[in-house]
């Protein structure tokens, strides 16, 4: 039976069965959509990873992050600053084995310019419960604006694996009801979002 | 590539032995049988350890049981990454390469010696691998990540393997060109040969990225390179872990119209569809592996969405054109077989008792659903944020990988089991059952992890407690259940990763020798050997049921993708 010739040479002549035509037209439509509409996202969306990052050797980013710390430190847990910045700042956090340093207190609907960056290896943000996750290379400052939208206290863990003591990686965020009148704080949030490219 | 000088232009081609296949018809070249049959037997010995290290590790994230150290741990997670997805893969990728090429063309094997020396080199290379994980000191992953530094003999062995592996695509493309030479079939290679051949393709593409990026890796951890820049590792690297598993999917939809084409005689709906949309997995897939590199700070968003748009959705979009061709050839040649009542009386009676159709059907569906859709909602620019990097990504790939490719593999080796190693399977009432076991403890891995992902529970975690952890932090109640019902799943799928090895090991050993006139527990269709060799497409078919198995899928996955985006739009704000 293997020995039969095959049915038709020119297979690339062939007819296209109605009903494949049409999932070939569907499935295309739909690469199409999801392909604008990440583009659109960009423009209608307000979460979208930013793409500012520089480099940076680690003993500067350190130094970055200490000076922040004790200029806007407002107290300490467990031997760790808390630092309390004020809106619109320059945030840095900094991860290394094991630690998310230093703990952060912001407020909700304010923007932060948040400076990430790793001493050693690579590590990841993950913001918890909330579920943000981005990865955080040495030698590289990657800047988010971030805007908490909730109140209460969040974990950063870290999910790129970084070694044996990767599970004990940890850090914290505060958000504080803004204190001053509610209308100005979403204001300032809304226009910081209106300025977005 | 001179093993095709060697093979072809010799002036003596070596005497090659033949067998003729009682079932098929088809004439086999005895040392292709013998190198098909001893790269299944490494493929399922490395499963059987991987599969057992996989038990391991999902019993440890189990937080009830939480079975390991945490050093053991990060060392059994490394190996059970390399056991499986490198080394039970593609060893059983070579057996179908040599199966594609030799067997459904009537040819013999180039130069059988070389591809001797090929399985050596990839035995040694994943022996040395998997003796530098156990000895400690480079639980690194599989992914070994700089400046994450494993000891040098790690990454050699992946090397040696990546070598060997490649040896054996350049034999697969050299007995291509000897069947053309040597006229051993007429006209179009069939459509599952065509199939390998896209997945040869791109594993030379894959292989090479593995070898520029692990090499200079290799010369750093002896301490000849200072530094490795970790951005660009993982670019490079992806080139490699990404398009392997382009291989992986080519491989597997090729055993899918394989199976459906031997058991009930299945033939494409049309050639040509199917064959461009594996030409698109060449053409477009390579630069998807940008889709990893999502979270990254230093890639623009320009960067990442053309590479995981434009190249990635139309090899979505190819996968999507199979997941309806495959289903829709069965349907058509069942409807044929006479089965033509209503929508899905062909798919009732389609022949679930035997392994090798269940497993592909199964691995078809969670593929697909699981898999597919999984997959493109990570593969999203901003979605990724998510879950990058959360047990999520875990989920997505053991819908692929396991429920997918794994399940493809197993449904293939219940045929190669009595057509190359021309024993009978044993234990037939349990085999008629693993594929099922399997299947639903690999969709329940999947969806859990995929679940405890979304409430933000890391990969490769040891303790979800953070109990040594100087700030602490809870996870919720539910991302614990998850985690629990993870680690059941992986006892069902693990019930099933035994039975199979047992059922292969067993038939391999003492399965009764399939004599002439014997007859198959798992009978072949009357027409599938000639569906299998030859092409040509389906003509007129009805397919009433496909139409609405695709419309599903297709309802589910919009649905999901914007669920997803509706998650993202409450979260915290950045830009
Ligand atoms: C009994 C079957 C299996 C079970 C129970 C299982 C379970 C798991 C679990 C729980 C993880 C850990 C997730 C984490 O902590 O990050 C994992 C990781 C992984 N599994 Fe499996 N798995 C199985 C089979 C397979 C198979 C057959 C493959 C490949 C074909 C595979 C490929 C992987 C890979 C690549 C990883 C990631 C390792 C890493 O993050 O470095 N698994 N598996
Ligand atoms: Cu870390
Ligand atoms: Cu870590």
């Amino acid at each position: 039976m293997s020995v039969t010739s095959p049915q038709s040479r020119v297979w690339w002549k062939e007819p296209v069965e109605k009903v494949e035509l049409i999932w070939v037209v569907v499935a295309f439509a739909w690469g199409i959509f999801m392909f604008v509409f990440m583009v659109a996202w960009h423009f209608i969306g307000r979460q979208n990873l930013s793409n500012e990052t520089y480099r940076v050797a680690p003993s500067a980013f350190e130094k970055k992050a200490e000076d922040f710390a004790k200029k806007y430190q407002a107290r300490e847990e467990d031997g760790v600053p808390v630092v309390k910045p004020p809106a619109g700042a320059d945030v840095y956090l900094l991860g290394r084995t094991f630690q998310w340093w230093p703990i952060l207190e912001l407020e909700k609907g304010q923007s932060y310019r948040i400076h990430l960056s790793s001493l050693d290896l690579q590590h990841g943000f993950s913001l918890q419960p909330t579920n943000i996750n981005i990865q955080v290379h040495p030698g590289l400052e990657h800047i988010i604006t971030l805007t908490p939208t909730a109140d209460g206290t969040f974990g950063i863990i870290c999910n790129e694996y970084c070694g044996l003591g990767h599970h004990t990686m940890t850090g914290k965020i505060y958000v504080t009801q803004k204190k001053v009148a509610e209308g100005g704080a979403v204001a300032t949030a809304a226009a910081k979002i209106g300025e977005a490219k | 590539m001179t093993s095709i000088d060697v093979a072809s232009a010799g002036p003596l081609p070596r005497k090659t032995e033949f067998r003729q296949c009682q079932y098929t018809g088809l004439k086999v070249d005895i040392a292709a049988q013998t190198l098909i049959k001893v790269n299944a037997v490494a493929a399922v010995v490395f499963l059987a350890i991987g599969g057992l290290f996989g038990l391991l590790v999902a019993l440890t994230r189990w937080p009830a049981v939480h079975l390991l150290s945490s050093e053991m741990f990060y060392l059994v997670l490394t190996a059970h990454g390399a056991d499986v997805l490198v080394f039970w893969i593609v060893f059983f990728e070579v057996a179908v390469l040599y199966f594609a090429s030799a067997v459904l063309l009537n040819c013999r094997l180039a130069a059988p010696k070389l591809a001797w020396v090929a399985f050596v080199l990839m035995v040694v290379g994943a022996l040395v691998a998997n003796v530098a994980v156990l000895q400690g000191e480079s639980s690194v992953m599989f992914t070994s990540y700089p400046p994450l530094m494993a000891k040098p003999h790690f990454y050699l062995g992946l090397i040696v393997f990546a070598v060997g592996a490649l040896l054996a695509v350049a034999l697969f493309f050299a007995t291509l060109v000897i069947a053309k030479d040597e006229k051993t079939y007429e006209g179009s290679i069939p459509l599952v040969t065509f199939g390998a051949l896209t997945a040869a393709i791109i594993a030379v593409f894959t292989l090479a990225s593995g070898a520029i990026i692990l090499i200079p890796t290799f010369l750093w951890s002896v301490g000849l390179i200072g530094n490795i820049d970790p951005l660009m590792y993982k670019a490079i690297w992806w080139g490699f872990g990404h398009s392997s598993q382009q291989i992986n999917v080519a491989a597997h939809i090729s055993i899918w119209y394989m199976i459906g084409a031997l058991l009930v005689g299945a033939k494409p709906l049309s050639e040509k569809v199917s064959r461009t949309a594996f030409l698109m997995y060449i053409l477009f897939l390579q630069l998807a592996s940008a889709h990893h590199l999502l979270a990254e700070p230093g890639m623009s968003s320009e960067w990442k969405i053309l590479n995981t748009s434009y190249m990635m959705y139309l090899a979505v979009m190819a996968s999507m054109i199979h997941g309806l061709t495959v289903p829709g050839a069965i349907e058509a040649a069942q409807r044929r077989n006479g089965y033509t009542h209503g929508a899905f009386e062909w798919l009732r009676k389609a022949p679930w008792g035997n392994p090798a159709f269940s497993g592909m059907f199964l691995s078809l569906i969670l593929f697909g659903f699981l898999g597919g859709i999984s997959g493109v909602t990570l593969g999203t620019e901003q979605l990724n944020v998510l879950m990058h990097n959360t047990i999520y990504v875990p989920g997505h790939f053991h819908a692929t990988v396991v429920a997918g490719t794994t399940l493809a593999f197993m449904a293939a080796t219940y045929i190669v089991l009595p057509l190359i190693f021309q024993r009978e399977v044993i234990l037939p009432g349990l085999a008629r059952w693993q594929p099922y076991l399997f299947g639903i403890g690999a969709a329940g891995i999947s969806l859990f992890m995929m679940g405890a992902g979304t409430l933000g529970v890391s990969r490769r975690h040891w303790d979800i407690t953070f109990s040594d952890a100087s700030i602490s932090f809870q996870h919720s109640a539910s991302a614990f259940l998850m985690m629990g019902l993870n680690g059941i799943s992986a006892l069902i799928a693990t019930l099933g990763g035994v039975l199979f090895v047992v059922i292969v090991v067993g038939t391999v050993l003492f399965g009764q020798k399939v004599g002439p006139g014997h007859k198959l527990t798992f009978p072949l269709h009357a027409a599938g050997p000639e569906a299998v060799t030859h092409h040509g497409a389906e003509e007129a078919p009805k397919l009433t049921g496909t139409a609405i198995l695709v419309a599903v899928f297709f309802i589910c996955f919009v649905l999901y993708y914007f669920v997803n985006w509706k998650y993202l739009a409450d979260l915290w704000l950045f830009r």
